[in-house]
């Protein structure tokens, strides 16, 4: 069995983070940041990439910072708490996870390849929206998840995974307007674009496997910072002469999503133990993480809006960042439904 | 000789030399468990002399498996899981020399089972609100009253008790704790049937039952420190053993749902698979308390695990009738029993959904569970409360 609990390494790398997201990311400035055309904020992406946590799992003689899933997994933990609105999971999980799988280290190390699938393909789905013809792209991919970002885009056709420059003929990246507000989705038309063919979709299916383990620390970050907010709210909002977190309507209610937060921090940690030794458990390990981590977050978003009451309903609450967030993580990479059927198939409980 | 504990390799050592000296194939299974014992390799982390070596808890695991692969016999905890679990580090915690040596030998070879006088009819949730009177007699105490829902008290020699001494002063500060020696004439164990049919707990009627002062653990009036400390073990038993994968009772379901393929129903499988997702989610939070608790630092993941054990074995157990459909609806033996141990696996299905439905009731309710970690670990602050300050006697019953 895996080691479940946190290193000194990730330890120190969780306490540096916070600190620079406190100061870098405080949630007006998010807030703020939603409401102008910026697809990402450029300034904390750069920091971050300065500080070498977006090519965590990169080897260094690639020209990253030689660690593991297992640490950038503690990165998403405290980029899910602060709903950084930074292109880590296209970028630095999905595009690196695709170019490590193909063999192409070297091109991950300054998390610039953005992987081009819709947010919602779970791992094993083969996207098909894009055709191949003599190294040329034809096709649209929708709800691209970071695209804005991407200096190189990784697109799935036939039976390759090809590297498409953004700018080049042919290649139109358009933003939508999208339910999580602090990670952009772009709609990609790709018109005989010229394109080169770096790996096969197998690529694809590790990018997504890696990405749905991934993803489940970003939902856990996601859920304990909206316990943490809920529960200092419900201390001090006084109504019928008492605390509101005294009566037990609520209280019940918080101490079982402190409970489903406790799991999920051990499903999480299993899942990037597997991600980062290649254990061949990982499949279980990210169906898991999802089928658990996506309802938890979701669950302590809602609650943390209820709980809020009114002022949780604003605009000029944090709550619904963090709603918006999590319902959209609880369809990207496939639904919860769509992990538990695949562990059908994993671990033989056939239909 | 040295006296610094043993790292791993000197505790693997030790098995083997143990061994090598009492071949388990040819040793009476007593003499074989008290050797055990007396070498220390009972509960590694245990002082020597009282069944340990001081070594960390963590080793513990692996002195086991390699008991087990040498097809040593076990203890068999499942007889004797209120003495292992609670009455052990409470009596090492609290109890003098003389009570250590006298108690916990016995007890892990089995030949002594404990239960657990806790609970009464006015007072379950409410520990502290217990009615029964223990009174200094000359060296000893007189005790009445009546406890009740009180597992394995047919096949206990002793049981960790707790009673009133000052009915003057708010309740938690009156209550002593005792270890009462059941075979005293004073103590009547009643079969109390359960739901299931059998009768696992008792209704036990202490009346002028003796405990010598001896038998005391811990100061008079302290009797709540020492019943908490009790139950916080409870809980730390609960989640902190390693389990493989499908090893409880979805393995049960699972290993259903590949035999019988023609129960199968979409519906089933979907609520099958969540429920599969969710015990590997508990197994891995159990697993990630055993590492916890290894690395010298325990988190509060136990009442996570307690609150999501009692849930899954409900829900499993309910869905294993369902899947079974006619099969379900039978049920193996309603004779009224007074079995030696939770027999969950072994009997029918029926038996294991009811049986379920005492696992969050029994060490505390999955509410009173709630409130722990509402006010404990959250911090959320505590009901307004009416009997804090108030003499007991004085309490409204
Ligand atoms: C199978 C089994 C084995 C047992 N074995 C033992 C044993 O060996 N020794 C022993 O001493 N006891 C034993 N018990 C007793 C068990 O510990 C008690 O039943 C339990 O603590 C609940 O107490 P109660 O039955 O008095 O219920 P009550 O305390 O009367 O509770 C009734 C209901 O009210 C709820 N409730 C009570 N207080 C609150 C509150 N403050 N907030 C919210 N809800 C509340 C409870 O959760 C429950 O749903 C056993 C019970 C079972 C079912």
């Amino acid at each position: 069995m895996s080691d479940l609990l946190y290193s000194d390494v990730e330890d120190d790398l969780r306490a540096g983070l916070r600190a620079l997201l406190a100061e870098a990311c405080a949630w007006p400035d998010v807030l703020a940041g939603t409401e102008t055309d910026a697809p990402y904020d450029a300034a904390l992406w750069e920091r971050l990439t300065e500080m070498g946590v977006t090519a965590l799992p990169v080897p260094e003689a690639a020209g990253g910072a030689g660690a593991s899933w297992r640490e950038a997994s503690v990165v998403l933990e405290e980029l899910g708490r602060a709903v950084a609105p930074v292109p880590f999971l296209g970028a630095a999980v999905l595009g690196t996870a695709a170019l490590l799988a193909a063999g192409a280290p070297d091109l991950a190390a300054d998390a610039s390849a953005v992987l081009a699938v819709p947010l919602s393909t779970p791992p094993g789905a083969a996207p098909d929206g894009v055709r191949a013809d003599g190294g040329r792209l034809t096709g649209v991919i929708t709800a691209v998840a970071d695209a804005g970002a991407a200096a190189t885009l990784l697109v799935p056709a036939g039976d390759g995974l090809y590297a498409v420059d953004p700018g080049a003929d042919g290649v139109r990246v358009t933003e939508v307007v999208a339910l999580d507000m602090t990670r952009r989705l772009s709609d990609v038309a790709l018109a005989d674009a010229p394109a080169r063919r770096i790996g096969d979709t197998g690529a694809v299916t590790a990018a997504l496997t890696t990405g749905a383990a991934l993803l489940a620390a970003e939902q856990l970050g996601i859920a304990e910072r909206c316990l943490e907010m809920t529960v200092e709210y419900v201390r001090t909002r006084y109504q019928f002469g008492r605390p509101v977190g005294s009566y037990q309507a609520l209280k019940h209610r918080l101490a079982d999503l402190w409970a489903a937060v406790a799991q999920a921090r051990a499903v999480v940690r299993y899942a990037a133990g597997c991600a980062a030794s290649g254990d061949p458990d990982l499949p279980v390990a990210a169906a898991v993480a999802q089928a658990h981590c996506s309802a938890t977050a979701v669950r302590a978003a809602e609650e943390c809006v209820q709980m809020h009451g009114g002022i949780g309903f604003t605009w000029e609450h944090p709550a619904h960042l963090y709603l918006k967030r999590a319902k959209s993580a609880s369809l990207a990479l496939g639904t919860a439904d769509r992990h538990r059927a695949a562990l059908a198939g994993l671990v033989g409980l056939p239909a | 000789m040295s006296t610094a504990p043993p790292d791993e390799a000197g505790l693997d050592r030790r098995v083997r030399d143990f061994l090598a000296v009492h071949d388990p194939a040819a040793t009476d299974r007593r003499d074989f468990l008290r050797a055990r014992f007396d070498a220390g390799l009972a509960w590694v982390h245990y002082p020597p002399g009282l069944g340990g070596l001081g070594a960390p808890r963590a080793l513990q695991d692996g002195v086991d498996r390699l008991f087990a692969a040498a097809g040593a016999p076990g203890n068999r905890p499942e007889r004797n899981a209120i003495g292992l679990g609670m009455a052990a580090p409470t009596i090492l915690a609290f109890g003098t020399d003389e009570q250590k040596k006298r108690f916990l030998r016995p007890l892990w070879t089995g030949e002594e089972v404990w239960c657990q006088l806790f609970s009464e009819p006015g007072a379950g949730s409410d520990l502290a609100a217990l009615a029964t009177r223990a009174v200094r007699d000359g060296d000893g105490w007189t005790v009445d009253g009546q406890k009740v829902w009180t597992s394995m008290a047919h096949e206990a020699r002793f049981a960790i008790l707790v009673a009133r001494t000052d009915p003057g002063v708010p309740k938690h500060r009156g209550m002593t704790y005792f270890v009462c020696d059941m075979t005293d004439p004073g103590v009547e164990v009643r079969p109390l049937r359960q739901m299931t049919g059998e009768a696992e707990f008792n209704e036990v009627f202490l009346t002028g039952a003796r405990i010598p002062d001896e038998h005391r653990l811990g100061a008079v009036g302290d009797g709540w420190r020492v019943a908490m400390a009790t139950l916080m073990n409870e809980r730390v038993a609960i989640g902190g053993h390693a389990a493989p994968r499908e090893g409880g009772m979805i393995g049960v379901v699972a290993a259903l749902w590949r035999d019988r393929p023609d129960l199968r129903t979409p519906g089933l499988h979907a609520e099958l698979l969540r429920l599969w997702a969710d015990a590997e989610a508990a197994r891995l939070t159990g697993e990630r308390l055993r590492q916890q608790l290894a690395a010298g630092a325990p988190g509060p993941e136990g009442s996570a695990a307690k609150l999501a054990f009692a849930r899954l074995n409900q829900e499993i157990s309910g869905l294993e009738l369902e899947l079974l459909a006619e099969d379900g609806l039978r049920y193996d033996d309603w004779t009224m029993r007074r079995p030696a141990e939770v027999d969950f696996t072994r009997r029918s299905p029926g038996y294991r959904y009811l049986r379920a439905k005492g696992n969050s009731i029994e060490g505390g309710t999955s509410e009173i569970l709630r409130n722990i970690v509402a006010e404990r670990i959250l911090g959320l602050p505590a009901e307004p409360r009416a009997d804090k300050d108030v003499p007991w006697k004085d309490l409204p019953k």
